[in-house]
């Protein structure tokens, strides 16, 4: 009867073999990928072979002699999940309310701005949470906005986002027919890598983070994509909507706006 | 002779039924983004359809045909009764139910996040509590195929385990092993994460576990056509197997080099130092090892059986085949399929080729040409082969079952070839929509438009075969005798220990896991600050 006695011994050739060609193979590549290979990139200086070793490992480690460019205006440092503001109190919205008295002036009353302010009424909470840290930091700046901002505490941001989100959804004052779907918001453009508005901002699906739009004043949401496209707005997460705003053509900005804006609030309810 | 039909019947019907399916929903995909279909106006819809495809493919077709094959296997190269049948029912029922789980939330678009999962993107937990089920009804199986062989060994102490048995065996501890990684993913990363208790997730080492068993699982797709390459095809054309030895080697190095590989996928992710990525690319080299033993094996075969009908020459005995048998055309289709889609893997695993082609439409082109080609066509030869013995009636058609064949062979040139050619001109995978009137892509219209077409004549191929197993289950009733297996030019009565045993290479399997993933595994779970908030999919 065979027994792993006879298989685990050095006098078994397969064992010894297997083992040991397996071995040099490993030991071979390590030695290549971990110190022949490193230093074969010219453009890499390592202090000495335990460093290029841990560079290939892949060991965590701040990379100090590259500094970021545009490090000297201010980023978004907030972090949303899907859980950020999900449970909302009665007296957390009580209190939004009454701190909302000082935003109705641009915002509407009712959350429904007759002017080219956004609407706020029934937005995200996470939406309005995070512009508003951005405003506070100075990471999103706006001559109107920000004074305001400065002086808001944690709670009261919080409080504002619950009051808002828990608006009514009106219809916006700029009436319009109702525009077909264009292209851009239901296809994107994945050639030069646009994921479809909708995929994010409602009519597909919702991330978290994304504002709905529908509604909103065309010539703000103009505004906002020429200020990301140009760097002017910066407070996107991981440049996401940079990135996306560059590529865009004017006329597929004009086309999104204008979409956005035709569109009736109670659409956002068939993906919320 | 086989005693558990139904069982047998069962998977094997389970699998192409669900194979159907899939089938459509593919030719579907292929039509809905071509520029001959009209857009549906929702790629919601295309992303369903693909997670469904990819998940039946993957991982339920797959593993149900490998499943069936080896409860025949077992019973018939052992000539044994299966011990354990009602273990095996269990595992068949809960892949019934575990894909009943993950297939409706998939349908209402609550789990549209592929069959690759993609965190951070979130979907309903009963989509992956689905794939878990079926992953366990897989693993009872690897314990019954241990277990059938150890009651065997007690029978016939120091005997050859019959070559049949030694791979299919070796198939099921490869699989065993490399589920593992997905398994950690879903249990300790997304399932907590769908299920509401975390919302946050470290998406890089989910990547990493996912690579675990997204290479090796391939070779686990695989087994099933190799062990028919060696164990059947010899047989049917009246050949003998070139080397036995020379085959369980091939086996045992799948079951060594398969594993340790999986971060070719990850080539371009930053969370993986590029030491191991070169040692993964390395030991991705070694894999071509046992496909060109195999080559290498099964043509000396063929050639036995050419020569034994009086074939001559050089190359003159290849007309001496019997070419009008289906077992020899499957092979054929199955060999060139798997030489071009070779060649391509080629430039899959090097790391600097590789920056090309990522994530385009030529990685898909890639593994249809491979897996749904040279892979799947043995599917169809095992099956047309063991149906006789499983229904006790004839399949009497051959020339409807070569059409099959060679439906299937067109349609897979016809639809990858064009795949890898627009993947090269950069088109990339994994999207709903193209806008053929852009005229960055207008000129791909063509390619992709024959590949559509190429997938409905691979629709109409896989419509054909099962047709041809439906009337298989009303011919006149036949006798097929025992189910039998190749046997060698030089038939062993023994076999060194290494080679009738798998202990030794299953702990090499394990070692080179714990060198090649354990400090990036490591690593990844002990930095700080590396998970990212999770997004869920059609929850809101
Ligand atoms: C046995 C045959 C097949 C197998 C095993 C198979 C397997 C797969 C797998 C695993 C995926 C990946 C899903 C994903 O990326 O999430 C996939 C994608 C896809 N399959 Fe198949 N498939 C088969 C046949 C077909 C056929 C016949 C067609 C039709 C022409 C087809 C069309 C597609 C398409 C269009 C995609 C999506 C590509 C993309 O958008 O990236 N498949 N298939
Ligand atoms: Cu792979």
């Amino acid at each position: 009867m065979m027994s792993a006695r006879d298989l685990f011994t050095f006098s078994n050739p397969h064992f010894t073999r297997g083992v040991g060609i397996t071995a040099a193979i490993l030991i071979v590549t390590a030695i290549t990928g971990f110190i022949v290979l490193p230093f074969a990139q010219p453009w890499v200086q390592f202090a000495n072979v335990w460093d290029a070793i841990c560079s290939a490992a892949g060991v965590p480690q701040r990379a100090a002699t590259i500094t970021a460019p545009g490090q000297d205006k201010r980023l978004s440092e907030v972090v949303l999940t899907s859980n950020t503001l999900s449970r909302p109190s009665q007296e957390a919205i009580g209190r939004g309310a009454t701190l909302a008295q000082r935003c109705a002036i641009c915002h509407g009353p009712t959350g429904i701005s007759r002017a080219d302010s956004p609407n706020l009424a029934g937005q995200y909470a996470a939406v309005i949470y995070k512009e508003l840290h951005d405003f506070r930091s100075g990471a999103r700046t706006n001559a109107v906005m920000s004074p305001f901002a400065v002086n808001l505490t944690d709670q009261e941001i919080a409080d504002l986002s619950l009051y808002y989100a828990y608006l009514p959804r009106l219809p916006a004052y700029h009436p319009t027919p109702q525009l077909p779907k264009p292209n851009i918001v239901i296809y994107g453009a994945p050639m030069r890598g646009i994921a479809p508005c909708g995929s994010c901002h409602g009519s597909l699906d919702n991330k978290t983070g994304s504002p709905w739009l529908e509604g909103q004043s065309e010539a703000y949401m103009k505004a906002q994509l020429h200020a990301f496209a140009s760097g002017e707005r910066r407070n996107d997460i991981s440049q996401q909507m940079r990135n996306i705003a560059r590529a865009m053509t004017p006329q597929e900005i004009d086309q999104a706006a204008a979409y956005y804006a035709s569109q009736p609030p109670d659409v956002v309810k068939a993906v919320d | 002779m086989l005693a558990n039909r139904k069982l047998i019947l069962a998977h094997f019907w389970l699998a192409f039924a669900v194979f159907g399916v899939a089938l459509t929903l593919g030719a579907w995909q292929m039509f809905i983004r071509s520029p001959i279909g009209t857009w549906l106006s929702n790629p919601e819809l295309y992303y369903r359809s693909l997670t469904a495809h990819g998940t039946v493919m993957g991982y339920v077709f797959p593993t149900l045909v490998a499943m069936g094959f080896g409860y025949a296997i077992s019973e018939s190269a052992l000539e044994q009764r299966l011990v354990g049948v009602r273990w095996a029912w269990g595992g068949f029922w809960l892949i019934v139910i575990g894909s009943i789980m993950a297939v409706i939330p998939v349908a209402l678009g609550r789990a549209s996040v592929l069959y690759t999962f993609y965190p951070p993107l979130i979907g309903n937990v009963f989509y992956y509590l689905g794939v878990v089920l079926v992953v366990v009804g897989s693993w009872i199986w690897v314990a019954l195929m241990s277990i059938n062989l150890r009651v065997w060994r007690k029978a016939n102490p120091g005997a050859a385990v019959p070559l049949a048995m030694y791979a299919n065996v070796a198939g099921s501890y490869l699989w065993a092993w490399t589920a593992v990684g997905a398994a950690l993913e879903l249990l300790l990363q997304i399932i907590p994460v769908a299920a509401g208790l975390k919302a946050t997730i470290d998406a890089g080492l989910a990547r990493v576990f996912f690579s675990w068993t997204l290479h090796a699982i391939v070779y686990f797709w695989l087994m099933p056509t190799y062990i028919a390459y060696y164990t059947i095809v010899p047989r049917a054309i009246g050949g003998r197997v070139y080397s036995d030895s020379m085959a369980r080697i091939s086996f045992i190095l799948f079951l060594v080099v398969a594993m340790p590989i999986g971060m070719h996928h990850t080539f371009a992710d930053p969370m993986v130092g590029a030491g191991f990525k070169f040692i993964h690319s390395a030991f991705t080299a070694l894999v071509a090892l046992p496909t060109l033993l195999t080559v290498f094996t099964i043509c000396a075969s063929i050639e036995i059986a050419a020569r034994l009908r009086g074939g001559r020459g050089l190359f003159g005995w290849i007309r001496a085949l019997p070419w009008d048998n289906p077992m020899l055309l499957a092979l054929a289709f199955s060999f060139i399929m798997l030489g071009f889609g070779g060649a391509g893997g080629l430039i899959n695993m090097s790391y600097q080729l590789d920056a090309s082609i990522h994530n385009t439409q030529w990685i898909t082109g890639h593994f249809h040409l491979i897996f749904g080609g040279a892979i799947v066509i043995m599917y169809f030869a095992i099956a047309y082969d063991l149906w006789p013995h499983l229904t006790g009636r004839d399949l009497i058609d051959l020339r409807l079952i070569r059409t099959q064949l060679w439906l299937w062979f067109i349609g897979m040139i016809v639809t990858t070839f064009p795949w890898h050619w627009v993947g090269i001109l950069g088109m990339p995978r994994r999207m709903a929509y193209f806008d053929f009137g852009d005229p960055a892509i207008a000129p791909q219209a063509l390619s992709v438009t024959l590949s559509a077409i190429g997938g409905f004549i691979l629709l109409s191929s896989g419509i054909l075969f099962l047709v041809i197993l439906a009337r298989g289950m009303r011919a006149p009733q036949a006798e097929a005798g025992p189910y039998r297996f190749a046997l060698a030019v030089h038939q062993p009565a023994t076999v060194p220990i290494a080679l009738n045993t798998h202990a030794l290479w299953v702990a090499l399997m394990i070692a080179l896991t714990l060198t090649n993933y354990g400090y990036p595994i490591l690593t990844l779970a002990m930095t700080e600050g590396t998970s990212v908030p999770a997004v869920y999919v059609g929850a809101q």
